[in-house]
């Protein structure tokens, strides 16, 4: 079947205002919205930029929104959405080209929450014991890809990128509740900080926004309490 | 063209989990730079999902000769057996790290690392499957990479994330460095470095359904292969059983290792058929030729009977939801199935390459089948071939191989520069760079093709001529299809002229990568008359120990012209057996 997609076309090196680019194209159903934009990139506009790589949600590199939602290109389904299927970059990061943003920001906040297990030991020669129950309390966070939908989705972050955002959050969180990590002390310290975990305002953006399904909000909520245990 | 240069000691090229790995170790000894064509997160190491052969022996007895026999024997003899020895037994140390660097396993009741079953991995040298598969969900390649990231972000790695790699430096036989291009800028820079480690991954993308990220086209080896270098065993490709129908999204054989069941048109467990002792665990080969053996009997359900059933829903949904939870949403995401109520569509799905870069145990690149090693070039994971895994590898281990031969990798960076000096490059080593660059943007002819239509073609040929039924003829038709390919490749007008985030021009040269895959590929299969592993010729259908228990060594010269060689296979404990499960 013809589809209209609609995307927001933007180039930071002839740094022409941004505009929307109207697409007609052949999709089937099932197709996946990655695979629409392959479509065009490959018949109707070689130039189209976005970013690629696993198609199967689990690398993290196509986060966009579409339809006003913040989604992963690889996991939208045509038939699950409404046409014209309008498509336009994740806000609150720099626009470089098309539907890439610039992730420097992002990724700099991630590291600013020590995002590495801290420990007092070596590990000795065997595996360290942890039962499946304190698995199972950071089994959320970990499945984290750092794609970047969550914090996109902040209102607080698209005022203010100093905010360490929720995927920070949500890293910080996967570490303070590993029973293994001795890091505590130093991590709660970055992040009782202005920009840190009480900026968030619990809109739950990011938990809707989230493709992995992480309960985002809550984590945070669970951080900002041990903030509170610990001060 | 703006040219940057920048001088490291070390450089390592990709950053899945065997380059991590690699980084860690030679990032405190060297001034190291790790370049990647994606963020390191987004590699394609992440994707792998049921998990890492290692006998700890958490639930079971085993050890880890028992581990090395399934190898070898998966492998169809043709793993060389003191390079297996290496990775299983240093197997057990590796799994121990990542648990100490925090990779949150899955644990059972003890707090031990949980262990599960997988295919071709038994007890006792084939006696019933084993518990051997260290493993976190059914997401255990995201946690490995995860927690490699993490521990390079604590030592202060220097990465250089979205630099495409497009050729190396090899000066009178002596690595001097590497020239990549800045994807955000298109800026050249050349990486003086007189260690590189090419960790790029595999090239699942010449086929048209697979498993592979549209990342994976093979890279390291064809910038190697381009440069008149050899490439090991690329007839040797593997197909995963169960792969999402048309997608190729994999399902992991985890899917298998909890009890589920594989299943033609009529409800039948085939499996039985094929391999009685461990059925639906047989390794990867052996199922996905019965998969397709079933569809060309007219077993395959479906309105084209081109498919079979995984059939999951005898396992309850407790099961479901605590060990496969990644897989059963790729299935209810793209195909709009319960898996824990109804069977899912499935089909065989290219997957890994066995063959690459030719290396030794130390991860060093080796320039011909005497085993001559190429100073300062290093190779290890998907892209590398020890030989570990032989003709067919066994679930689990390419997690292995990425930390057992990326840490060696590292340690041999470490030991090749404290053994030698810096040399100086000069900036004239970028100019057929430079020179290429300009040719696809700015094309002499008149009549363009396009990136795309030549890559779907590929995709579609190989998947018909190349998969895993082969004969002389079908291989014959491929290479001159490929000619014909690469004919229409010289003629690829980029349209897009900036310098930005010019995706397509990266699309051209990952194109001609992958060109180069199959010419290797199609070149060194069409050669080898036997079967073997993961290669089923059909004209040749038996093994041939006597003619073709040998590694293949396929060459292209500056005219394209293909040249094979062997080398013998190194044994030791295990003789060649018919393999039976």
């Amino acid at each position: 079947m013809l589809i209209e997609v609609r995307i927001l076309r933007y180039n930071i090196e002839t740094q022409q205002k941004s505009h929307w680019d109207v697409f007609e194209v052949e999709a089937l159903p099932d197709d996946r919205i990655l695979d629409v934009l392959q479509e065009i990139k490959s018949t109707k506009d070689g130039s189209l930029a976005y970013r690629k790589s696993c198609a199967h949600g689990v690398c993290g590199s196509d986060a966009m929104i579409i339809n006003g939602v913040n989604s992963l290109a690889c996991q939208v389904l045509v038939k699950e959405v409404s046409t014209p299927i309008k498509i336009e970059p994740i806000r609150g990061l720099p626009v470089l080209k098309d539907l890439i943003v610039d992730m420097d920001t992002f990724f700099d906040s991630y590291k600013k929450v020590l995002p590495y297990l801290i420990s007092e030991d070596d590990g000795g020669e065997r595996e360290r014991l942890q039962s499946p129950e304190d698995v199972e309390k950071i089994e959320d966070t970990t499945k984290c890809i750092l794609c970047a939908a969550c914090t996109t989705s902040c209102p607080v972050f698209w005022t203010s990128d100093s905010f360490v955002g929720p995927a920070s959050l949500v890293n910080a969180h996967r570490f303070i509740f590993d029973s293994r990590d001795k890091g505590n002390t130093q991590r709660l310290e970055i992040l009782k900080d202005v920009n840190g975990a009480f900026r968030c305002r619990t809109a739950f953006n990011c938990t809707d926004a989230c493709p992995r399904g992480i309960k985002v909000t809550k984590a945070i909520e669970e951080v900002k309490r041990e903030i509170s245990l610990n001060s | 063209m703006k040219i940057i240069k920048h001088t490291f000691d070390g450089v390592i090229v990709g950053a899945g989990g065997a380059g991590l790995r690699a980084a860690i170790e030679a990032a405190p000894y060297m001034n190291l730079a790790v370049i990647s064509k994606l963020y390191p997160t987004r590699s394609h190491t992440g994707a792998a999902q049921g998990g890492m052969g290692a006998a700890l022996a958490n639930v079971e007895e085993d050890n880890w000769n028992w581990h090395a026999f399934d190898t070898v024997k998966g492998s169809d003899y043709l793993a060389d057996q003191p390079a297996v020895d290496i990775l299983c037994k240093e197997a057990i140390d590796s799994v121990i790290e990542l648990e100490h660097w925090g990779l949150p396993f899955s644990r059972l009741d003890s707090g031990k690392i949980a262990q599960r079953r997988f295919g071709g991995h038994t007890v006792r040298e084939g006696e019933a499957p084993a518990f051997r598969a260290c493993y976190a969900a059914d997401r255990t390649g995201h946690m490995i990479l995860q927690t490699l990231y993490q521990k390079c972000v604590s030592m202060g790695v220097q990465f250089f994330d979205e630099f495409q790699v497009l050729d190396v430096n090899i000066d009178d036989g002596v690595c001097k460095g590497v020239i990549a291009y800045e994807v955000s800028t298109g800026y050249i820079h050349i990486f003086e470095s007189r260690a590189v480690t090419f960790a790029t991954g595999g090239f699942g993308k010449i086929y048209k359904v697979s498993s592979n990220a549209h990342s994976l086209t093979g890279d390291g080896p064809a910038i190697l292969f381009q440069k008149g270098l050899p490439l090991e065993d690329m007839e040797f490709y593997q197909f995963h059983p169960t792969g999402i129908y048309k997608l190729g999204i994999l399902l992991s054989e985890a899917a298998r290792g909890e009890g589920g069941i594989l299943r033609n048109k009529n409800g039948e467990r085939f499996m039985e058929r094929y391999a009685p002792t461990i059925k639906d665990l047989a390794p990867r080969d052996m199922v996905s030729r019965a998969i397709a053996t079933e569809v060309r009997e007219g077993n395959g359900a479906g309105p084209n009977s081109d498919y079979v059933y995984l059939d999951l829903t005898h396992l309850g949904e407790e099961v479901i939801k605590e060990k496969l939870p990644d897989i059963t949403d790729f299935v209810r995401t793209y195909v709009k199935i319960e898996p824990i109520t109804d069977p899912v569509p499935v089909q065989p799905t290219a997957h890994y390459a066995m063959g690459g870069i030719p290396t030794n145990t130390s991860s060093e690149v080796c320039s011909d089948e005497k085993g001559t090693v190429l100073p300062g070039v290093f190779a290890a994971g998907e892209a590398a071939c020890v030989s570990v895994h032989g003709a067919n590898r066994l679930g689990t281990n390419s997690l292995l191989d990425i930390v057992v031969f990326g840490r060696r990798a590292g340690k041999s960076m470490v030991e090749y520069v404290s053994s030698t000096r810096p040399d100086g490059l000069s900036e004239s080593v970028a100019t057929p760079i430079v020179n290429k660059i300009k040719k696809l943007l700015e094309p002499e002819n008149n009549t363009p093709s396009s990136v795309a239509s030549i890559r779907n073609e590929l995709q579609e040929s190989m998947e018909v001529n190349a998969k895993i039924f082969r004969t002389e003829k079908t291989l014959a038709d491929q290479q001159e299809i490929l000619g014909e390919l690469r004919e229409k490749s010289k003629n690829i007008n980029v349209s897009d002229k900036g310098t930005v985030f010019n995706t397509e021009l990266l699309e051209a040269i990952e194109l001609e990568y992958l060109l180069d895959m199959s010419d290797a590929t199609v070149g060194s299969a069409i050669m080898r008359k036997e079967s073997r592993g993961a290669h089923t010729r059909e004209d040749y259908p038996e093994r041939d120990d006597e003619n073709y228990l040998k590694h293949t060594f396929i060459t292209k010269d500056s005219g394209g012209n293909l040249e094979v060689n062997y080398k013998d296979v190194e044994l030791g404990k295990y003789e060649p057996m018919e393999r039976k499960y």
